[in-house]
Order: C-alpha cells, then structure tokens, then sequence
C-alpha cells in the first residue's frame, strides 16, 4: 500500500516525522534547560536532590530521541547526514562530547570513589545544557543562513570553511537561534520541575522555579524576536521545478505566507509558551509544562516545514548553490522510504507505551522518599 | 574521487576502533547482566523471598553503573558513521541506516522507557510491572544489538541492494534479505551468546571475591547457581553459532577464514590449526613455510568449512592469484575489471553531464558487465587484499582457547554448587574471577577477527576503508582520537572505581 506512494509523497512524509522527531526533541530539552537551571534554583542539597532525581527520571528518553533524530536523518535523508556530519565535524564533535559526559553524570554524580567530583559532574550537566543545546541550535539556524560544503557528482561532499562548522555559531542568526533555544529550554525545565516535585518538601524551591521561568521566557525573547525578524526578512535559499537553486527574497517570509498552516503552528506554539508562563508564573498552576511543551513542539514543527518545504533547500550551500540538499536530492530511495514507512507504523505504539509509564512513574511527585532511596542520583 | 590520503584513513579507522572498543567493554555486560536481571527477579517474584529481592538489586546497581557509561559511549557510535565515514554513508546509507533507525525506534525506547521503573519503579509500580520491565530491558537491550549487528552484518556479507549509477550508491531491494541474511544471524547469535557468558561471568567472578573473603555468602551461592546455568547453557550455544560463523564465512568471505586460519596455499581435506606459531616472515606467493610449528587435527577445517572432509578450502594466495583448478579469480584479475567499471561509470556520468544520452546508455551498458568489481578498482595491488593475518589468526586462536576455558568454569561452578560444596572450592575462586577478565578479552579479540579479518574492506568487495572516509583533513581527526581517548579512559577509571565501591558495599541486607 505504500509502497504505490509517489516517491515525492514518501520523501514529504519522512521529512514530517524526522521534523516530530526534532521537535519531540525540543519539548524534551526540559531536562537539558533544568540541568542548567540546578545551580540557580536549588540552594542546599535537599533542593538538588529534588531537580537532579526529577529529571534523572527523564533524560534518557532525551538522549534516546536525539539517537532517533540522527538515525532517521541517516534512513532518510542519508546525503544530508554524510554531508552535514562529515563536513560540519567540530560542530557535531562538540555536541555529540556534551551528551557523553551527560549520560553518566546522572548516575555517577553521588557514587562514592567517582574520580571526579560532584560539582565536575554538576558542571558536565551545566556543559550539556548550554553548550549543547546552544550547538544544536546554531547547526538548525544553519537551515536558513546556509553552510559551506560541496557536492561532487558523485554526490561526495566537502566541507569548505576551516572551522568545520563551529563557524556556524558566530552568524547572529544561528547565535540567536541558539541562546533561545537555550532559554526555552529554560523555561520548559522549570514548569517541568514544578509539576514533578513534591514542593512541600521544598517550598522555597518552587517559588524560585516559577520566577526562573518568567525570567528565562523574558530573556528568550529579544532572541526570538531577532530569529522572527530575520527570517521574515532575509534573502532565503528556493529551488525551482528544474532543481536549479537561487537566492530568493523574502523566501521564509513567503513560505510562511504559502503555508498558512505552518504560521498557524508557530502563531499558536508561542502563545501555548507563553501561556505556559503565565499559568506557572502568576496563576500558580503546575501544569504550565504540557502548553509550553506543545507550544515547543509546534514552533519547532513550524521551523522544520519552514525550512525544508514549499521548494526550499533545507540544507543549503552557500559556497556552491547547486550543491543544496532538498528533501527531493537527498533522500533514500522509494524502497527503502517505503520500508522505513512500514516500521514507522510502530512509532504510535512507542509513544503510548512512553505516555503510559511517564504517567504511572510521574503519578506520584519526586519527594523525600525519591531522595533517600538507595537508588536515588 | 580524489587521492587517498592514507594517514586520514588510518587515523579513522583508529577513532572507530578505539570508540568501538571502548563501548564493547560495556555493551556485553549490559546484553547479559541484563537478562541475568530479569532472572534474579523472577525468582524474587516466585519465591517472594526478600533475599532475592536484595540480591536483584544489587545487580542492577551494577547493571546501572555499566549501563550508563555503554549510552555515554555509545552515541558516538550513531553518528561517527557521519563524522568520520561520510563518503561511506553516502554510498550505503540508503541501507545501511535503515537498521540504526529500526534501533533507535523498536529498540532504545524500549530500553529508556523501562530502565527507568526498572531503577526507580520498586516502591512505584506492582511486582509483576516491575518484573516486566525488566525484561523489557532486557529485551530492548538485546533488540538494539540485533539491528546493529544486522547492519554489520551487511557489511560483511552485502546483500538485498543494487547499485545506482544515478545517484552512485548502493540501494536497499529487499529488505528481509538484509534482516535475514545468513551472516547477520551467524553474528547476532554468536555475539549476544558470547555477550551472555560474559554477563555470567561478571556475576561468577564477584561472587567468587565474596566467597574468597566470606562475605556475603548466601547471596553469593545463589547467584552463582544461577549465572552457571546460564553461561553453560550460554556456552554451548556460543560453540554452535561460532561453527556456523566460520561456515559462512567460508562461503562470504574465504579471506578472512583463511587469515584466522593461517592458511595460505588452499587444500582439500584441510586441517585446522590447534596450535600453532605463524612463520612471520610470510608473505602472499613466496615459498617460505607458513608456521614455525602447527598440530592440526586432520580434515576438521573442510569439514568446518564446508561441511565437507574432502572440500577445498582456499588459502590466502588462491584467492589473491586465482586457482584455474578451483575456479578462484585472483585480486588483479578483480582489478582490472573494477577499474573498467569506474572508467565506464565515469563516462556515464560525463555523458549525462553534457547531455549525450546514446553516449551515457553505452557507458551504462558496458559498466554494467564490470559493476560486480567497481571496488576492486581501488585497490593498488592484488597483496593489499589480503587482511592482516597474524593479528587475525592469533585473536581468533585466543578467542578459541579461552571459550573452551569459560566452558570448564560454568561446569566447574555448577557442578560443585549442586553438590553443595563449592564454598570448600577455594582453588576454583582465582579462576573464577580471571575467568570476567579473560572473558572481555575473548569478546574484544571476537570483533578483532571480525573487523580486522575484512580487511582492506569497509563493505566486503564494494568498498574499501579507503574511499570511505570523510573528506577532512587528518588533523583534525587526530585532536578527535585524542580527546575521545582522554574522556573514555576517564569515564572508564571513574566507573571501575565506582563498581568497586559497590561490590566492597555488598547488597543490602546481607553480611
């Protein structure tokens, strides 16, 4: 049955759900923003315990849906991948370091004999949330300001600036695009962590949460706004019905304008964020998460369909136009995008089977009793 | 395709074996502790006796500890194929990265979703949802092995695909053939079952500390009953599926049975080596001896091969110079041919380039006939096809000797506890804990063989490491090399620190 879907459909297809994927992925950056948040919101050890166990309980399905993102990217669109990762190296490197030192800080952090340190393995989740998220912000931005890499006729890339990526990080765009991922990460981290704990144990905790989560939104924002502004009003990279690229005026702005959906989700996913906000900060609600969560999902859904549909490259080239990768050039063939299609079939039973348990684990808040089991980060 | 820069291949290949070898310290004892887990708490859950309850946790602390640094270390894995083999992803990625994507969605969840009631689920879910999720891990656990040893596979032995001059890569035409090809099940089995009896191993060896310093020793007799069984039972299985991995072998990829082998000059009614020391002096088409001295056991290496006594097994020169006789074609032969292929394909995708569409059908039609041998044309000499034999033949004769010693320990360790007096068995205890060690040694020289066994090849007669790299400059995977070696080593140090502070611990409520 799939099979009889035009190659074109199929490759549509996979760029939707490797952009649920990546946006999934977004809303998952709570535990990377509440990594970030630990030294400034919990103030004694029984507050760090709190945050740290909290989002323990979490980070792996982080880092598990980053592995997807990069292997469906590989399944799919496998000339983005050989030329993204083996061109912008220092870029993914530096990523890739701030995620290995995550995934054993949580559980070596209170081991006695650790080698390091509580506070190096403290600081290791400070990297990962910042420098990691910031990283991966900036290669995203790199969808729209373009990269600097060819393409041979052997559809062999090279890279073509000598930083190797990392000069992505210093276009004010990508930079942007970064540090508001950042602070997003921020501000669905606290609502994350109000919603998780047990505050009657820490009641200091909360109120600290629910500033940092205002404040977070509010240092997001002149970000948002640059990336918003910039992107409505830059030159963007369009390919015609030939295949042929060329700098367009305008272009995101008449995406957005082309794909009125696509602006609803970005309109509604910064209101859910706000909204998030306001529920955490002024109403004292403690389920600011779940609009702030989807609100992040719906704005990064909004920057992926923006970036790869509508006749634009999503990966282009600034050193040789021709070069850009479209979701049509650099995909897998129809077999294999049909066969990935049948075991993408699955993926709604992997996401109720992770809603279930999250709920039966999350039924009860990180208290006292998290903290002092044997267990326990 | 531009000049290969040799230095930059080495300098990959290195990355990939160090990161490689640094997660497989890790990843087996993930595949087996994690069943023995489940074991444990099945027992726990029949019984209801709170010492089992004890002792499952107590390995799963340390299933704990050694399951985070295997994540740390193994998300490089994922994306190194990007970073450092680009020119590689491209060429095959149409099917190789299918597996990865099957992983991360059928087979990491699962692993993340249920780890975390596994850890932090005891007082939180009922006994019988924590028992499940258990084997939840388990199974995810050894799910994810599956599909990557799978794609591994694959690039031993590929298959389901055709090329696409097009695009100049390799496509996926069936899928099942991919999954169900011979060798990836030859590896999968033969992997996760060595995989087991390190998992069995580990828990005889610390048990063996407790019973050497009588401490802990209730719980320790129990655990050992249990990972003897499974690592005996683990054994035997590891002994079929290692049978079954050199048969295809023979038939997939006869160089690499040949190195391990030391095989040089082929032979009907071939012996396998015992014993043996390599005439290191050897090199492919002299005439010099190939071991300084061997005892085989007659006609075991056809039979093995070929299921066969009286077969012919090519030796390393018949399939480097060719055997008319055996119906062998030779590397240079291989060559020449490969390199009329990459002429052809090259002038097809001129032709196309410039629009000469008659031009572009003849160069497709004559690639066509050579396109089997388009790898080959990168080769430089018919020698450099031949794998690095000594390292090849001397992992895998460890990896032999070793598994038949693992073999008397389960034995050993069982044996004595249905009898009741493995307790008195102090002599057993030393070489019960060595038997961990060499049991990571034996699995680290398994993937020796099987990596270093293939090569020049990255994928086996398609692709040689050489073309496969990224295009970057070396030095920039030498500063990478260096950094993942420093926080490996780091990492490592702090979690046999950690583990040793648990094991000294002992579980809870024991003395």
């Amino acid at each position: 049955m799939i099979g009889n879907l035009d190659i074109s459909i199929l490759q549509q297809l996979w760029w939707i759900i490797a952009s649920i994927v990546g946006s999934l992925f977004l809303f998952l950056t709570f535990v990377q923003g509440g990594q970030t948040l630990l030294w400034q919101v919990a103030k004694n050890s029984t507050e760090k315990a709190l945050v740290i166990n909290s989002l323990g309980r979490k980070w792996e399905l982080t880092f598990t849906t980053l592995v997807l993102f990069g292997g469906a990217l590989f399944a799919a669109f496998p000339k983005f991948y050989a030329t993204s990762f083996g061109g912008a190296y220092w870029v993914w490197m530096l990523i890739l370091f701030t995620f290995i030192v995550q995934a054993v800080s949580y559980e070596y952090r209170k081991k006695p004999d650790n080698v390091l340190g509580e506070k190096v393995y403290e600081l290791f989740l400070l990297i990962n949330g910042s420098v990691g998220i910031l990283l991966i912000g900036a290669a995203v931005g790199t969808f729209f300001t373009g990269s600097n890499f060819i393409v041979n006729d052997f559809n062999q890339s090279r890279w073509t600036h000598p930083l190797m990526g990392v000069e992505a990080a210093f276009s004010l765009f990508n930079l942007s695009l970064g540090l508001f991922l950042v602070f997003n990460a921020r501000v669905i981290g606290a609502m994350y962590l109000i919603n998780n704990i047990d505050h009657s144990v820490a009641p200091e905790l909360e109120t600290r949460l629910r500033k940092a989560c205002l404040i977070n939104l509010i240092c997001a924002l002149p970000f948002l706004l640059y990336v918003l502004g910039s992107l409505l009003l830059m030159d963007g990279f369009g390919v015609d019905e030939s295949g042929v690229v060329s700098i367009v005026a305008g272009k995101y702005l008449a995406n957005l304008l082309a794909m009125p959906q696509v602006l609803v989700l970005l309109l509604a996913g910064l209101v859910l964020v706000v909204w998030g906000v306001i529920s955490t900060s002024f109403l004292g609600g403690y389920r600011g998460i779940w609009f702030g969560g989807l609100g992040t999902v719906l704005v990064g859904l909004a920057v992926f369909f923006t970036a790869g549909f509508n006749n634009t490259p999503f990966y282009p080239s600034k050193a040789d136009l021709q070069s850009s990768l479209t979701i049509y050039n650099a995909s897998s063939s129809h077999y294999t995008l049909t066969a990935m299609s049948y075991v993408a079939l699955v993926i709604p039973f992997v996401l109720a089977y992770i809603v279930y348990v999250w709920k039966l684990m999350d039924s009860k808040k990180i208290g006292q009793d998290d903290i002092n089991d044997s267990k326990a980060y | 395709m531009g000049e290969i820069d040799l230095g930059l291949v080495s300098w990959s290949r290195a990355q990939f074996a160090l990161t490689a070898m640094y997660h497989w310290v890790f990843v087996p004892l993930t595949l087996g502790l994690s069943f023995l887990c489940a074991f444990f708490e099945s027992i726990y859950v029949k019984t209801g006796k709170e010492e089992w309850r004890n002792l499952t946790k107590f390995w799963m602390t340390l299933f704990g500890i050694n399951f985070a640094i295997g994540v740390a270390t193994g998300i490089i894995m994922e994306f190194e194929f990007g970073t450092n083999w680009s020119n590689y992803s491209w060429m095959v990625g149409d099917i190789f990265g299918a597996p990865l994507a099957v992983e991360g969605i059928v087979a990491f969840f699962l692993e993340a979703t249920f780890f975390v009631v596994m850890f932090f689920g005891w007082d939180r879910v009922s006994k019988g949802f924590h028992l499940f999720s258990t084997w939840m891990v388990a199974i995810g656990s050894n799910l994810s092995a599956l599909w990557i040893l799978v794609a591994n596979g694959w690039m031993q032995f590929p298959t389901g695909m055709a090329f696409n001059p097009d695009t100049v890569r390799f496509e996926m035409q069936n899928f099942w053939e991919v999954l169900f090809s011979p060798v990836a099940i030859a590896k999968f089995t033969h992997t996760t079952s060595s995989s087991f009896l390190v998992g069995s191993l580990f828990v005889i060896a610390i048990s063996s500390w407790f019973l050497m310093r009588g401490r802990h020793i209730d719980m320790a007799k129990k655990s050992i009953v249990v990972a003897s069984v499974f690592g005996l039972f683990s054994f035997v299985y590891v002994g079929f599926t290692g049978d079954e991995s050199a048969y295809v072998n023979a038939s997939t990829q006869p160089m690499k049975l040949a190195a391990y082998e030391g095989l040089w000059e082929g032979e009907r009614n071939a012996g396998l080596v015992a014993v043996g020391a390599l005439n290191p002096a050897k090199k492919p088409g002299d005439d010099k001896d190939s071991f300084l001295f061997e005892i085989t056991i007659p006609k075991a290496l056809s039979l093995m091969a070929n299921r066969d006594t009286d077969s012919f097994v090519p030796g390393i020169d018949d399939l480097v110079y060719g055997n008319e006789a055996e119906g062998i074609v030779g590397v240079d032969k291989k060559m020449e041919r490969g390199k009329q292929a990459l002429h052809h394909l090259t002038a097809y995708k001129e032709a196309k380039k410039s629009g000469d569409e008659a031009a572009a059908q003849t160069a497709l039609a004559s690639f066509k006939v050579d396109q089997d041998y388009l790898g080959f044309a990168y080769l430089t000499s018919p020698e450099e096809a031949v794998p690095p034999v000594q390292t090849t033949f001397y992992t895998f004769h460890i990896m032999v000797y070793l598994a038949l010693f693992f073999g008397f320990i389960c034995i050993a360790y069982l044996v004595y506890s249905l009898k009741g007096t493995i307790e008195q068995k102090r002599w057993l205890f030393p070489l019960g804990i060595a038997s961990f060690f060499l049991a990571m040694l034996a699995s680290q020289a398994g993937w020796a063989v099987a990596e270093i066994g293939r090569q020049p090849w990255a994928i086996q007669d398609m692709m040689p490491v050489g073309v496969a790299t990224s295009n970057i400059a070396k030095g920039n995977v030498i500063a990478t090399f260096w950094m993942f070696t420093a926080l490996f080593t780091l990492l490592l140090f702090a979690e046999v620190k950690i583990m040793l502070n648990v094991i000294k611990k002992g579980p809870e409520g024991s003395k």
